[in-house]
């Protein structure tokens, strides 16, 4: 039963070389080329530039404070991820869809709101501005607010992609678990938790690529302090908004081999994941037999 | 069969795993201080504004008109995402062809690049002199710099969601239906449009919905093709940013609050669409 038996289900030949050449313009006009562009500049005045533009006392401590953002920020909302996963894949209670809706959210607001709400609360004209300054305390203009807001645009990624999952696979695993003896946290840590591996991974890799790349939100909180509140994407705009365009692309060279990494990274996820499901599915099969 | 439907349903009642108590309050929480109270906050900062603070920057010319260009370009940035993601994610499930994996891990990319590199790329790539902006100038299009640059700028932004709620739903459409279509005599043209193109259609209209949303307040990747030309192509999102460095704070918020409205109604009709959708399956 392959698929060239069934050639009456096809369309003409003509109409697929159509589709599939539309396809590859269409891709290529809108992500390929661009790709291709920000190497080409990055790479323009040669190597030598390239490493010093990223060598760049700036630079370098743009480079840090993004480590160090995403380095709080994804493990915080990792730990949410799961945590509300679990609450609400596997237990039943009422308003569990409009928690689902609450947990979404971020998503649907703009990254620039989301930095604004931010100011709101810690900035000097916000509720909580004048408290913070008699006692010291800078939250916007600083890292905590970068920090924060960027918790709040990367706040989905992981429970979204946990909690489909943990929905299908149930909770007859973990009841097996806890009838053989095993305690909660060694049901949690043996079962539950191998069980979700790569929809873990997914979500965290998709996760940490947002947060290292967020500009809208973290551009509103920032200040643009430079060497202190620039984030690696913040000092691309500043770069190129000073038509150092070279040095720009440089860095913003850096960001793309995240990008890319991450979608090795993905990729090759999406695959043991599709080997892990049949596995699965094919030692139920068995035991059912 | 009865007593055993009842069975099942008193077991999804009552569930005998640990730890629901911790883990509810902890996301109840977690939720309340990252985005429920900020969310509130700024609401609460907008209703205490008064109507007239409130009109005099949610509903002036500038601020209508950028408002008025983010949900244009959103808007025909997600019919293109429509049309495009539909054939792409076709001919990424129905078709094998050399670089087809590349393709598909491609798609993707918008979702891995930082919008602001997005940006300065998609500018060099659509400016007057870039590789595209040059051969789209001979014909006498500019595509950057002004609101077709907004839109190219979108049109990336939202195309994964597309190509990615079609794709699952195309890989599952089972063979069987079409060949029974045929079989009953309908032409492959009908049995595109009057099978196939029905049962995709709730995840191709909450894929551009979510495409549309997400145009809508996005900055990173448009300010820099965008060209930020005062009553002519700023958008709603820079609004916000331009008031907030001026120091109006008050302004910033009314405007915010007015473009959350917009996508909170947005979010609620995407849901609505996808209960139904859950309803019919």
């Amino acid at each position: 039963m392959t698929q060239g038996q069934r050639s009456y289900l096809h369309e003409p030949l003509w109409l697929k070389a159509v589709f599939i050449a539309f396809a590859v313009l269409f891709l290529t006009a809108l992500l390929g080329l661009p790709l291709y562009e920000i190497f080409t500049q990055a790479f323009q005045k040669g190597l030598d530039f390239y490493f010093e533009a990223l060598g760049d006392a700036v630079t370098l401590a743009s480079i840090k404070l993004t480590l160090l953002v995403a380095a709080i920020s994804v493990p915080l909302n990792l730990v949410f991820g799961v945590v509300a996963a679990y609450a609400i894949a596997k237990f039943d209670f009422r308003g569990k869809s409009l928690l689902v809706s609450l947990i979404d959210l971020p998503f649907s607001v703009s990254p620039v709101i989301a930095g604004l709400i931010y100011v709101l609360l810690f900035g000097l004209q916000g509720w909580f501005g004048g408290a913070l300054k008699s006692a010291g305390i800078q939250i916007i203009f600083a890292v905590p607010g970068i920090v924060l807001a960027t918790i709040f645009v990367t706040f989905p990624f992981v429970a979204r992609e946990l909690i489909p999952l943990m929905e299908e696979q149930g909770r007859s695993e973990e009841e097996a678990a806890l009838m053989l003896g095993a305690s909660p946290l060694k049901m949690f840590f043996m079962v539950t938790l191998p069980n979700i591996k790569w929809g873990l991974i997914y979500g965290v890799i998709l996760c940490n690529a947002r947060a290292m790349g967020e500009f809208g939100a973290v551009s509103v909180v920032s200040g643009h302090i430079r060497g202190e509140t620039t984030t690696m994407p913040l000092h691309v705009e500043i770069l190129y908004n000073e038509y150092n365009f070279t040095a720009a692309f440089a860095v913003a060279s850096l960001l793309a081999f995240l990008a890319l990494a991450t979608l090795l990274v993905k990729t090759a996820v999406e695959i043991r994941a599709r080997l892990a499901q049949r596995q699965r599915l094919q030692a139920g099969a068995e035991g059912l037999s | 069969m009865a007593s055993d439907f009842l069975l099942r349903f008193r077991f999804r009642e009552k569930s005998i795993l640990p730890g629901f108590g911790v883990t509810f309050t902890y996301t109840i929480l977690y939720l309340l201080v990252i985005v429920l109270i900020p969310l509130g906050a700024m609401f609460a900062k907008s209703f205490s504004l008064g109507w007239q603070e409130f009109a005099e920057h949610a509903l002036a010319e500038r601020t209508l008109l950028s408002l008025r260009l983010s949900f244009t370009t959103a808007f025909i940035a997600a019919l293109v995402n429509m049309f495009a993601g539909f054939i792409i994610a076709w001919v990424l499930t129905r078709y094998d062809f050399w670089g087809r994996r590349l393709l598909d891990t491609m798609v993707d990319l918008p979702f891995a690049l930082p919008t602001a590199v997005a940006g300065i790329a998609l500018c060099t790539v659509y400016a007057g002199n870039g590789i595209l902006g040059s051969v789209l100038g001979r014909v006498g299009i500019q595509a950057a710099y002004n609101p077709t640059g907004i839109t190219i700028a979108l049109v990336f932004i939202g195309l994964p969601f597309v190509v990615r709620s079609v794709q699952p739903v195309l890989e599952d459409f089972e063979k069987e239906i079409e060949e029974a279509a045929m079989s009953l005599g309908a032409s492959r043209l009908q049995t595109i449009v009057r099978v196939i193109l029905p049962s995709v259609a709730p995840a191709l209209f909450s894929g551009t919905i979510m495409a549309f949303s997400r145009a809508l307040g996005e900055y990173g990747s448009v300010i820099f093709i965008a060209g930020n030309i005062p009553f002519k192509s700023e958008i709603a999102p820079l609004i916000i940013i331009t008031k907030l460095e001026q120091h109006n704070v008050q302004g910033a918020t009314a405007v915010a609050a007015m473009m959350l409205l917009i996508s909170f109604s947005l979010l609620l009709l995407l849901n609505y669409l996808q209960i139904r959708q859950k309803r019919r399956a």
